[in-house]
């Protein structure tokens, strides 16, 4: 076991899916010689070849759609996009094309793609480097859209991905490539799509929180702990979609009390979604209203860091929502 | 009687080869009409056609190897699949949305084809997507080395989309083994090809550094030619060429469109003149490998194929209402 920022256990799930499997392969734009504009992808090509750490053009819909037909022929190709602003011009590939291949030809055609996406709200990142785009694909069965913040679980849960035989999207929080860091197993080992965890046990309230805001969350719930004596219990979706309602759904019955944090524009969010399983099936647990706090309804974080810092949920608001909810 | 080499001699087809051009071509048209009755008589929903670009899908796809090198085709390409191996039934399965439709047991509107053991990816309704995912196919027989080729077809429409860009662009980048086969059909449903297409199609592959040809697609023999030519090259591992098959849509857009809100009686009754099936049979004459005695006979068994088809398709099951459920994921 070694410790290792997010950023070098994405790579190095890459780098052993690689070695351990000739059709695995990396392709987007600058992931090739240069590695990532990120540096996720370092060293790749150098080992594999410019083919399988294929520099692509600046065209995602060329990304994603090359990649389906790799996938429908022999090769497991990890797409990159370089920021998840950008996949736009690739939705129709995603969401039409790669999520439906399975269902419409009836079983025939499966398409086993990853798509990573960086994502999240960075300092100077500004309208088109900082988006959370992940609710636009949390409405499209037949895809699986994951969003892991720890670098354990995101090396277990991108080898899970790239074994899978679905199209898989694969949020990372760009903000934590280099700040969150733990022991993470060097044995081949990987974690299960579609599973939920708890962070940390708790009686008083849930929060349910991916991203950056978990993190934060975490170092808060502690200090309620030692100051107030509250006990949070933290539950991470990882898998945003399909959700694992159970996890979820015996967190918020066990404490009665369910917040759920993220950093995406709060209306139509998977936020949005996580609070209405918990109203529905655990309404008659709870003891408070179900609870949201997301970014506000306007297009993205500013690039000034003032404005930057008023959009998205920081420690000071992420404690008041908590304490909140403690106190109700 | 002395005679110069018939051109089909000279491109190394035989009497049979001719036959089976021409038997495909009309169950392709066959069917086609009989989907037509079916719509008018209610029974099914929707028809999309492929009459008038009969030659130009049997010419390009005889280069194939069925279940081996790679087909995307688009919703008019019923000659295409048909040629390839799926049979008047399948495609009545499909038009009624039949469980046994093999194409999406009933999902997918009629044209969507699809056929893993025959490598006809599965295709969807919004246009020009399937030539990213073409190239992306090619791409993975060059990485194995392996001889495989990739036909993606489309009609003038689809030449619009920035996929259609985007994938000539990557194919001319690594000279993938790709053909793009675009069937100018001269209409995107009511829009004329002068108010969809800049310059020409053909000559915007210069543009992307390799082939490009326009042929007359009501020509079998001209575009097998085309094709032939553009295959060997893929097969050499040199690069994609485009073949732009210059045809005519016979037919409305679709069962649900109007036509005559958007063109002439007068054209399309010029292009019938011109009628793919009609002028090879004109040639089979020529050469002697079709009489009418023969073409009655061959004309016959088609009809008694699709008439049988049509009816099995008719009285087949529709699925449980339940399997829409299914197969949303492949299992883990």
């Amino acid at each position: 076991m070694a410790t290792k920022t997010l950023l070098q256990a994405i790579h190095d799930g890459l780098a052993e899916e690689m070695r351990a499997d000739e059709t695995v392969m990396v392709m987007g734009e600058d992931v090739g010689r240069a590695g990532g504009v990120f540096r996720v992808t370092q060293g790749l090509q150098e080992e594999f070849g410019p083919e399988r750490a294929l520099d692509t053009p600046l065209a995602e819909s060329l990304i994603a759609g090359s990649a389906i037909g790799l996938s429908v022929n022999g090769m497991r190709p990890v797409a990159e996009i370089q920021f998840a602003d950008f996949i736009p011009p690739a939705f129709d590939q995603i969401v039409s094309e790669a999520a439906r291949f399975y269902y419409r030809s009836n079983g025939a055609w499966n398409v086993p793609i990853t798509i990573r996406a960086p994502y999240g709200v960075v300092p100077g990142g500004a309208l088109y480097h900082s988006q959370s785009v992940e609710a636009y694909f949390c409405n499209t069965p037949g895809l699986k859209v994951v969003a892991p913040t720890f670098p354990a679980d995101a090396k277990g849960m991108l080898k899970s991905a790239i074994r899978d035989p679905n199209p898989v999207l694969f949020f990372e929080h760009k903000r934590t490539y280099r700040m969150i860091k733990e022991e993470v197993p060097d044995d081949d080992y990987t974690v299960p799509l579609g599973e939920a965890r708890i962070h940390r046990e708790g009686t008083d309230i849930t929060v349910c929180a991916y991203g950056l805001v978990l993190y934060t969350a975490l170092q808060v719930a502690q200090r309620f702990s030692e100051e107030h004596g509250i006990e949070v219990e933290i539950v991470e979706p990882r898998t945003l979609y399909p959700l694992d309602k159970e996890t979820i759904l015996n967190s918020a019955r066990k404490t009665g009390k369910f917040l759920v944090i993220s950093e995406a524009n709060l209306t139509g969010s998977v936020s949005g979604e996580i609070a209405a399983v918990v109203a529905h099936e655990a309404f008659e647990w709870l003891d408070a209203p179900v609870m949201r706090l997301g970014a506000p309804d306007v297009p993205a974080a500013a690039f000034a860091r003032p404005m930057m810092d008023f959009f998205v949920p920081g420690e000071e608001r992420i404690e008041a929502a908590m304490l909140e909810l403690a106190r109700y | 009687m002395e005679r110069t080499q018939a051109r089909h001699e000279a491109l190394d087809l035989d009497e049979s080869d001719l036959l089976r051009m021409y038997r495909a071509m009309l169950l392709a048209r066959r069917v086609d009409e009989r989907s037509w009755i079916l719509n008018r008589q209610g029974k099914a929903a929707f028809v999309i056609s492929c009459q008038g670009q009969e030659a130009a899908q049997v010419g390009a796809a005889y280069n194939m190897r069925p279940g081996y090198d790679y087909v995307y085709p688009y919703y008019r390409d019923a000659a295409i699949t048909l040629f390839l191996g799926q049979s008047a039934r399948d495609q009545f399965l499909s038009l009624l949305g039949k469980k046994e439709d093999p194409n999406s047991g009933g999902r997918q509107m009629p044209g969507h084809f699809s056929s893993r053991k025959l490598n006809i990816v599965t295709a969807s309704a919004p246009v020009g997507v399937q030539y990213p995912q073409a190239v992306g196919s090619a791409l993975a027989f060059k990485m194995r080395g392996e001889d495989g080729v990739v036909l993606v077809s489309g009609g003038e429409g689809s030449t619009s989309q920035g996929d259609w860009h985007e994938a000539m662009n990557f194919a001319g980048l690594h000279d993938l083994p790709v053909i793009f086969l675009v069937q100018n059909n001269a209409y995107a449903i009511s829009i004329p090809e002068k108010l969809e297409v800049a310059g020409s199609i053909a000559s915007r592959a210069a543009g992307y550094g390799f082939p490009g040809h326009a042929v007359d697609g009501n020509d079998v023999l001209a575009v097998y030619e085309t094709a032939k030519e553009a295959f060997e090259r893929a097969r050499r591992g040199e690069g994609p060429t485009l073949i732009e098959a210059r045809t005519y849509r016979l037919t409305a857009h679709s069962s649900d469109d109007d036509d005559r809100r958007y063109r002439e009686r007068e054209e399309i009754e010029e292009w019938r003149q011109k009628d793919p099936i009609l002028r090879f049979e004109k040639y089979l004459a020529e050469v002697e490998v079709l009489d009418e005695e023969k073409r009655e006979e061959i004309d016959a068994e088609i009809k008694a194929e699709v008439a049988e088809a049509s009816d099995y398709a008719e009285s087949a099951p529709y699925a449980d209402p339940e399997e829409v459920l299914e197969r949303v994921y492949a299992e883990v």
